[in-house]
Order: structure tokens, then C-alpha cells, then sequence
């Protein structure tokens, strides 16, 4: 195939890593004042890659041998990804600058830009090694995000424990790779299928499986391997917490979507029985833990785990139809999810220092209504009660298990929705039930106020239009892998 | 009409009154809402006048149709559209919310627009559900109605009302998801949303008893049953008196409609076959509620157990799969809205002057209150189910529907409403009559013009219905035909009917014409001869 057709085909990639390239000679050079400059030109790169998505990069097809697939599949996630980078960098000038004193550094954006590449790879990787790679060029850079904020303890002590326990999940997810690699001989997906589909070395593929299975729920943060997502989360600084909430979710669950179907979709008998674990656990344990927390970040985390296990729903229903539902919950996880730390945004004292405790918010829907409306929202819509738009994604992830069979799988995982709904309904009760604290100081930035108030509208039921060119989008992009 | 898109005016006007409220002061918000829902009164009684009933009158009537998007496979409509049923329900709901911004007129200070937004919220999200005609758009009005609910209870109720709104929310919430697993598998299996189309189809016997189990645990949640009634006292008690009204008066009625549009029409073998379970617990409810009714010391709670009891009459009726017993359930959760809705609006008359619910704290009402209590009078005779008002036209078709069904359950169920004599009786003795001798009950002022209004056009439904009931049984009595038609291969035997070697009384003192209940008697009966020799 011609190389420069190849080349167009990974656009958005090229887009992103030239500009960041590019940002970074920048920021070297400019030093702290050119923030404002790189911030808003990594904005421009970030629309520039979603527009490239529209050429051959979403047009179907291999490129590079067959490590990358530039289909509709990877293009959607990207959309979704891009989106949520392009959040993370607005969001950001406006807390470093009254949290850590001094004002943010170029090389934020340019880690966030470094990261969409690498989840670009992983959302289009076609082969464990360029799985590999994009997978640990997200992460590298998350590391660093996580303790961007240097003079921060808890931002240098979440940085530290994300990249040990990172890289644990690294090697496991390595060691998947290589029995895979080793028991059916390529790193190709197609390849992996056909070894997998001829039944020959089953016990080796088997433990390649789980293996790479585990590696992927470490980078999801799904159950039973969860446990650094609420320190990571409550330590990062809220910007990239927010961040770390969407975009690399998004990746991650892209990825094992992709690996499930493209590479192992004929064992989808053996992995079907791990998702289920996996997603039934996140679920109970995310809504569980969340219940006593304090800290609205550390429960925004323990949501975060509960939302995981409830994508994984539609995974483990497989098919088209599992896979546009997974597509389709996450697409409306990342909105909630964003909203919901635009508005953690807000939360600061009078002297402008973050707040993160929940009673801080009581009574916030007299002193702050419009906010409060905001917040309700998300949480009722995290609930998943209708109208809201998190009905509806729900709907779909358990209307791809009731198609696949799995009735009581789907049944279990609805009734306990009920305690999720208890700890989000603890957050509209604080608000809105008990008694006034303190209001919270400074101005809502405009520009974080838009986000917040369109995030609002879309998840309202205003936000119903939106539902059906999802519906095309997401199947659209599932056809994609069969 | 045709053309006019009726259902979707009814509900974006107090839709948009919500959003509008929530921008305005507290004067105008009370207008704007109270405004709002004189328009959806008017809404309803057009509706009313137009709605066609007879032979030849179609049976889904003010029908609208507008795809939204799909939804696997199968497309989520913004159907609306009426039967009789329907029609009857939006009814009461149009009516009781004026009445219940008009209780809240006053008693509500703090946070007056959200309050009003919520009510203007519940108001859409009611009519909604009982208009939908796609099983998704019910599902989202069925569950949406939480919220407003949840927020109403929790801000504006009494001093436990934290408490009182998660069991409400949570108990509500989990019933409701297993039934929409149910709903999913409907709608995978048949490719449609469409409830009318749902209403005609024939699932295996053995999948209905799994999906009338799952829409068992919301409706027996919603409507309540006992065991899982136990939300109702907490919630009812805690909310301010409007929502006890509305949450007494309609959101009890959707278990109910319910049962009538999906867990009968579309499952009648597995309706038939858990009969048993729904006699059961009606039964208990009928009898363990009304007697814990009578040992309540807090007025709100005491009518929370009654409304219970009324509902377990209700069930009673619409299992009883004859016409007798639908029409009767319908009368009863009619007459129930009105009256327990006229029942607690009496409680909050009180309470706002005395601000207690204790009934020791009161006595001899009717010395002082002589208008209030000529009308608390009527209500508590209408819950007692005396001839005249409304709940005696329910009861009695109710349990004589019942009757034709099981005897023993007719028992008991009427032994509820001996019950139901005795605590509101007591309750009425305690509250008003008696000697006058606590000073600040001594002070409380009669009616004012305000409750006088509201208590007044309360007590006129109660009579028409008592008096009149055609005007109620007219429009639904097409759709009651249907749904016993529907019924009827899975109907129950029946005990009460003549049998052989009991002659019916009658029949008995002619004997030359004992062949006749033979004819009558159940499938399995012995052949006719041998009836005519036994018989003599």
C-alpha cells in the first residue's frame, strides 16, 4: 500500500505528535509566560486531529502491516478522547493559579497532547506492540500529570503510587503479551483470533488471557484491580483528576473492547466469565466503598469503578450490539464525569484554596442554586434515573446483555444500581436537605462556567436530540470490528 | 380535535411553568403554578368532553406519535394517547393539583418557587405516565416522577423526612429496575415499544411468569402491598401536606395502572397462575394494616395505613378478572384519591394551626370548627364506604367481583372494611368530638375561604361519584369489556358459583329445573345426568 495513504491514515496521531513536538520547543524557549500561547494552540491541535478524524484516518482499512486500524471504531473513541483532553487543558490555568501560587506551566498541555497520542495508539492498535506502546506513552505521561503539582505532597505521593502500581500493571499486562505471543506465534490481532479460533495450545492462550485481561482492568481501574484509582484521584490535582476520569477511561476501555473482539473474539467464552466478575464487582464495590466517603473526589473515584463495571455490562455481552452500548455508555460517562469536576472545580474558600470535603456542600443550592442544579443533574443522571441522559446509557449496556442471555447477570448488576443511587443521592441531599455552610468564594471563570452549563443542558433531557446520531455513531463505529 | 396535539399541551404547559418559576419571586411563583394547573384543569375537562365512548369509539383516542431515536434495534417514540383508564386518572391528577398548590398556598414559606417548580415537575411526570403509549416513554415518566418526589419530601417535609425520602427514592428505585430488565426483554423479543401492540401479544406462559414477577416487584412497590408498603407511612407522614395529597391521591394510583395496562393485559396466564400470591397479600394488608391503623397516635400515619387497606382492595378487585372487579378497582382508586387526598388536606388543616399531628392534642373540633368538621365528617364516612359517596360504589363491585371468585377472600376482604369503620370512626370521635377543653385547641378559627374552596369542591366529587358513577364508568367501560375479553381464557373457576349437589337456592325450590346450574358449573363438572339425578 502506498506509504503516504498509510501515513493520512494515522493523521490525527501525526497531528498531535508534531504538535506537541513543536509546543514543547515552545515551551523551552518561552519559558512560564508562554502558557496562555501553548495552552490555546494545543486547544487548536487537538480540533485539528478531531478534524483529520474525518479523512481516511476513520475510512476502515490497516495500516503499517496491520499494526494500526484507522476505523470508525478507533475514530469515535478519538473523538471522545480529543474531547476530553481539550477540557482538561481549559480547566486547568485557572486552579494552578490560585492553588499551588504559581501559574501553570506549558508543559501541561504538552503532556496532555503527548497522552491523546498514545491513547490514539492504543484505540487503533492493530498488534500487541503498538497496543504496547500507545498504552505506556499514556501512561508515562499521566505519571507526570498526576504530580504536576510538585510542591504538593499528596500530588507527588499520587504520582509516585500511580506509576509503581502502573508499572506492576504494565508488567502484567507484559507478560500477558508474551504468552499470547509465545502460545500462537504473532502479535497480529487477526493472527491471535485465528490461534485462538483453532483451539490448538489452549491452556497457554488461556493464561495469556487472563493475563492481558488483568493488565487492561489494572489500566481501567475495574475490580480487583482498583486499588490505586481513589489515592491517585484525591492526590492529583483536579484538572488532571478530571482528565484521568475521561480520557484514559475512554482508552482503556476502547482497548479492551478492541483486544475482546478483534483478538480473542473466539474465546469469548473464557474472557465472558472474567468481564462478568470484573464488571459485577466493580459495580458493587465501586457503589459500597463510596458510600462512607468524606472526600467528593475520592467518591467521584469509587463512581469512576462503579461506572467501569457497568460499561463492562455491555462487554461482556459481546456482539455489535455489546459494543455499541459500551461506545455509548462511555460517551455519556465522559460528559457526566466532566461536569461533575467542573463543578468540584468551583468548590474553593473564601481565600481560594480547594475544598474537597462533601459537607462543604450543604446547602449550596441556596447560596449557589445554579451550580447546585448542575451538580443534582449529573448526579441523578450518575444514578441513572430518567430523564437524565444516564438512563439511557444504561438502558443500552443492559439491553445488550438482555440481548446476549445474560438475564440474571443483568438483573444483579440493575438491582445494584440501587446503591450507587444511594451515595449519589447523598450528594443531592447535602445540597439541597441540610442547612448552609459556608458559601464557597470567587467567581465561577466563564469559560469553565460554558462547559459547565453545556455539559448540564446535554445531559438534561434538552439533550434527547443528541441520543440519536449516538445511536448511529455507536453503530456505526461496532461495525466497525466485525 | 384531531390535529390538536392535546396530551403534549397538558404537559408542556406545566412544564414550562416549572422552568419559569424557578426565575420568578415567591408571589408569583404561587400564581404562575396555581395559573398552570387551572389550565391543565381545563385541558382535562376538554379532554374529558371529547373523549368518545360507545360502540364504534376507538379505543386509543388523542393519539400522537413522533419518533425520538432508536434504541437497539427497536425505536423510542413520543407516543401519547388515552383509553378510558387513562383518561380517568389524568382526570383526578389535573384536579388535585390546583387543590394541592392552593394547600401549600400558605404553609409552604421557605423556598417557595423550587417548591413549585417540583409540584409543576410531578404534575408532567404523572400525566405523562398514564398518557404514554410507548413502553420506554412510560419507563422514563414511571421513574423520572422520583425526583420531585425525593425533592419535595426532603426539603419541605417534617422533621424525619431525610430518612423518610431515601426509603422512598431506594425502595421505589429497585423495584423499578428489575421491572425494566423485563421491559428490555420485551422489547428485544417483540422489536416494539408500542404498549398497545404489547397489549395484543402472546408471550409463552412460562416467560410471563418471570416477566410479571419482575413487574410485580414495582408495581407491589408502587402501589404499596404489604410486605414492602412500609415506605408509604414514613413518606406520607414526613411530606408537607400537599404531597401527601398528590402522593395519596395519584402516585398510588400507578401501581394500579399498572397492573391494569401491563401486568394483566399482557400476561393473563401468568396472572392467573400467581392469583394466589396477590389474594394473599391483599388479604393480610387488608386486614394487618387497618388494625395497625387503629392503634396510630399520629394522625397522617393513621390515614397512610387506610390507604394501605384501600389498596389491597383494589388488588382484590382487579384479580378477580371479571368486570365487576375491574370497574370496582378503578372506582376505588378514583374515590381513594379524592377522599384520602380531602383526608390529609383535613389533617393539614389542622396542623397548620396547631402544628401537631398527635390526635390526644385535639378534642371536640366540633364545637369550635362547626364547617370543618361537617366536612371532615363527609370524607370520613366516604373512607368508611358508606352508600352515597364514592367509596361504597368501588368497594362494593370491587368485592363482588371478588365474590365471584373466591368466597373466602370476600370474607376478608370485607372484614377490612368493617375495620376501616372502626379506626376512622374512633378517629373522628377523638378528633372532634368530645368537650373542648385545651385552651389552644379552644383558639383554632374555623374554615377560611382558601380550605372552604378546596375542601368544598372535594366533598362535590365525593357525592357525584357516590351518586352519579355513570359519569365515571361510561368512559371506561369500553376498555373494561376489552380487558375482560382479554382476560378471559385464563380466568379463574370461581367457588361461589352454583355447583353440583348445591343447588342454587332458586333452583332448589324448583327442582324440575336443576339441569339449569348444572350448565353453570365448572369445567370438570360431571355430565349432566348424573347433576339432574344428584339433584333430586
Amino acid at each position: 500500500m502506498n506509504y503516504s495513504l498509510q501515513l493520512m491514515m494515522a493523521l490525527p496521531e501525526l497531528v498531535l505528535a508534531i504538535g506537541a513536538v513543536l509546543l514543547l520547543l515552545v515551551a523551552a524557549w518561552g519559558g512560564a509566560q508562554s502558557t496562555k500561547l501553548v495552552s490555546w494552540t494545543a486547544i487548536a491541535v487537538l480540533v485539528g486531529a478531531g478534524i483529520a478524524l474525518a479523512g481516511p484516518a476513520s475510512a476502515g482499512g490497516e495500516a503499517f502491516g496491520g499494526l494500526y486500524r484507522p476505523d470508525m471504531f478507533a475514530a469515535f473513541a478519538k473523538a471522545l478522547i480529543f474531547l476530553a483532553a481539550g477540557v482538561s487543558i481549559l480547566i486547568a490555568p485557572r486552579f494552578f493559579q490560585q492553588t499551588s501560587g504559581d501559574d501553570l506551566r506549558p508543559e501541561y498541555p504538552v503532556l496532555i497532547l503527548l497522552s491523546a497520542v498514545g491513547m490514539g495508539m492504543m484505540v487503533s492498535a492493530g498488534d500487541l506492540m503498538s497496543l504496547y506502546v500507545g498504552l505506556e506513552l499514556q501512561s508515562l505521561s499521566a505519571y507526570i500529570l498526576a504530580s504536576f503539582m510538585r510542591r504538593d505532597t499528596r500530588s507527588a505521593e499520587a504520582g509516585l503510587k500511580y506509576f509503581v502500581l502502573g508499572a506492576l500493571a504494565s508488567g502484567i499486562l507484559l507478560y500477558g503479551i508474551s504468552l499470547v505471543y509465545g502460545f500462537s506465534g504473532t502479535t497480529l490481532f487477526s493472527g491471535i483470533a485465528d490461534a485462538y479460533a483453532s483451539g490448538d495450545q489452549k491452556i497457554g492462550l488461556l493464561f495469556g488471557l487472563v493475563f492481558v485481561f488483568s493488565g487492561l482492568a489494572f489500566k481501567m481501574s475495574a475490580v480487583p484491580f482498583h486499588m490505586w484509582t481513589p489515592d491517585v484521584y484525591e492526590g492529583a490535582p483536579t484538572p488532571v483528576t478530571a482528565f484521568f476520569a475521561s480520557a484514559p477511561k475512554v482508552a482503556a476501555i476502547a482497548l479492551a473492547t478492541r483486544v475482546a473482539i478483534d483478538a480473542m473474539g473466539p474465546a469469548i467464552a473464557d474472557w465472558r466469565q472474567i468481564v462478568i466478575f470484573a464488571s459485577l464487582a466493580s459495580i458493587l464495590f465501586g457503589s459500597v466503598a463510596a458510600i462512607r466517603q468524606e472526600n467528593i473526589k475520592r467518591l467521584l473515584a469509587y463512581s469512576s469503578i462503579a461506572n467501569v463495571g457497568f460499561a463492562l455490562v455491555g462487554l461482556a455481552a459481546g456482539g455489535e450490539a455489546g459494543v455499541s452500548s459500551v461506545l455509548y455508555y462511555v460517551a455519556i460517562y465522559v460528559v457526566m464525569t466532566l461536569g461533575s469536576f467542573l463543578v468540584v472545580l468551583q468548590m474553593r474558600d473564601h481565600e481560594g484554596r480547594p475544598v474537597e470535603t462533601i459537607s462543604s456542600l450543604a446547602g449550596m443550592s441556596r447560596t449557589r442554586p445554579g451550580l447546585a442544579v448542575a451538580l443534582a443533574i449529573f448526579m441523578f443522571s450518575l444514578a441513572g434515573i430518567p430523564p437524565l441522559l444516564g438512563f439511557f446509557s444504561k438502558l443500552q449496556v443492559f439491553l445488550a446483555a438482555v440481548h446476549a442471555g445474560l438475564y440474571v447477570f443483568a438483573a444483579v448488576a440493575a438491582a445494584a444500581s440501587t446503591i450507587g443511587a444511594y451515595y449519589y443521592l447523598r450528594i443531592v441531599k447535602v445540597m439541597y436537605f441540610d442547612e448552609p455552610a459556608p458559601a464557597f468564594g470567587g467567581r465561577t471563570d466563564p469559560v469553565e462556567g460554558a462547559l459547565l452549563a453545556v455539559a448540564a443542558v446535554v445531559i438534561s433531557p434538552l439533550g434527547w436530540p443528541l441520543l440519536g446520531y449516538l445511536e448511529v455513531w455507536t453503530g456505526a463505529a461496532a461495525k466497525a470490528l466485525f | 380535535m384531531s390535529g390538536f396535539p392535546i396530551l403534549t399541551v397538558m404537559l408542556a404547559v406545566p412544564a414550562f411553568a416549572a422552568v419559569a418559576c424557578l426565575f420568578v419571586n415567591a408571589q408569583s411563583a404561587r400564581w404562575l403554578a396555581l395559573a398552570a394547573t387551572f389550565v391543565d384543569l381545563a385541558l382535562g375537562i376538554l379532554l374529558w368532553a371529547n373523549f368518545q365512548t360507545g360502540d364504534g369509539a376507538a379505543q386509543w383516542q388523542f393519539v400522537e406519535h413522533v419518533r425520538l431515536f432508536g434504541i437497539g434495534g427497536a425505536e423510542f417514540a413520543w407516543a401519547l394517547g388515552i383509553d378510558g383508564f387513562a383518561l380517568l386518572l389524568i382526570v383526578l391528577s389535573v384536579f388535585l393539583m390546583p387543590i394541592c398548590i392552593g394547600a401549600s398556598w400558605r404553609s409552604i414559606e421557605k423556598r417557595v418557587p423550587e417548591y413549585m417548580a417540583a409540584f409543576l415537575a410531578t404534575e408532567v411526570l404523572m400525566i405523562g405516565t398514564f398518557a404514554a403509549q410507548d413502553l420506554m416513554l412510560f419507563y422514563v415518566f414511571f421513574e423520572g416522577g422520583l425526583i420531585p418526589m425525593f425533592l419535595i419530601i426532603g426539603i419541605w417535609g417534617g422533621a424525619n423526612r431525610i430518612y423518610a425520602s431515601y426509603k422512598f427514592f431506594l425502595y421505589t428505585l429497585l423495584g423499578s429496575l428489575l421491572m425494566l430488565i423485563a421491559i428490555l426483554y420485551m422489547i428485544l423479543t417483540t422489536g416494539t415499544t408500542s404498549i398497545p401492540a404489547l397489549m395484543a401479544h402472546d408471550f409463552p406462559p412460562h416467560v410471563q411468569t418471570w416477566l410479571w414477577l419482575a413487574f410485580f416487584a414495582s408495581f407491589a412497590v408502587k402501589m404499596p402491598m404489604w410486605p414492602v408498603h412500609t415506605w408509604l407511612p414514613d413518606a406520607h407522614v414526613q411530606a408537607p401536606t400537599a404531597g401527601s395529597v398528590i402522593l395519596a391521591g395519584v402516585l398510588l394510583k400507578l401501581g394500579g395502572y399498572g397492573f391494569l395496562r401491563f401486568s394483566l393485559p399482557m400476561f393473563p396466564e401468568a396472572s392467573a397462575q400467581f392469583i394466589w400470591l396477590v389474594f394473599a397479600l391483599s388479604a393480610v394488608a387488608v386486614i394487618y394494616t387497618s388494625l395497625v391503623a387503629l392503634v396510630q397516635s399520629d394522625m397522617k400515619k393513621l390515614i397512610a395505613y387506610s390507604s394501605v387497606a384501600h389498596m389491597a382492595i383494589v388488588t382484590f378487585g382487579l384479580f378477580a378478572f371479571n368486570a365487576q372487579g375491574v370497574e370496582g378497582a378503578m372506582m376505588v382508586m378514583l374515590g381513594h384519591g379524592v377522599v384520602s387526598g380531602a383526608l390529609f388536606l383535613c389533617v393539614g388543616v389542622i396542623y397548620d394551626r396547631l402544628h401537631t399531628r398527635e390526635i390526644d392534642r385535639y378534642g371536640g373540633l366540633a364545637i369550635n370548627m362547626p364547617r370543618y368538621a361537617v366536612l371532615f365528617l363527609l370524607f370520613t364516612m366516604a373512607s368508611v364506604g358508606l352508600p352515597g359517596t364514592s367509596n361504597f360504589i368501588g368497594e362494593f363491585l370491587s368485592l363482588a367481583g371478588l365474590y365471584q371468585v373466591s368466597t373466602l377472600y370476600a370474607l376478608l376482604g370485607t372484614t377490612g372494611i368493617i375495620l376501616g369503620a372502626a379506626y376512622m370512626l374512633y378517629l373522628y370521635r377523638r378528633v372532634a368530638f368530645g368537650d373542648l377543653t385545651k385552651d389552644d385547641v379552644k383558639a383554632m378559627p374555623d374554615l377560611d375561604l382558601r380550605e372552604f374552596v378546596m375542601l368544598g369542591a372535594l366533598a362535590a366529587v365525593t357525592l357525584w361519584m357516590g351518586v352519579y358513577p355513570e359519569s365515571f364508568m361510561k368512559p371506561m367501560r369500553g376498555d373494561v369489556q376489552k380487558l375482560v375479553a382479554r382476560l378471559e381464557r385464563a380466568a379463574p373457576a370461581g367457588d361461589s358459583a352454583p355447583t353440583v349437589g348445591k343447588p342454587a337456592p332458586a333452583a332448589a325450590e324448583h327442582g324440575e329445573h336443576a339441569a339449569a346450574p348444572a350448565a353453570h358449573a365448572p369445567k370438570g363438572a360431571p355430565a349432566e345426568a348424573s347433576a339432574h339425578g344428584e339433584a333430586h
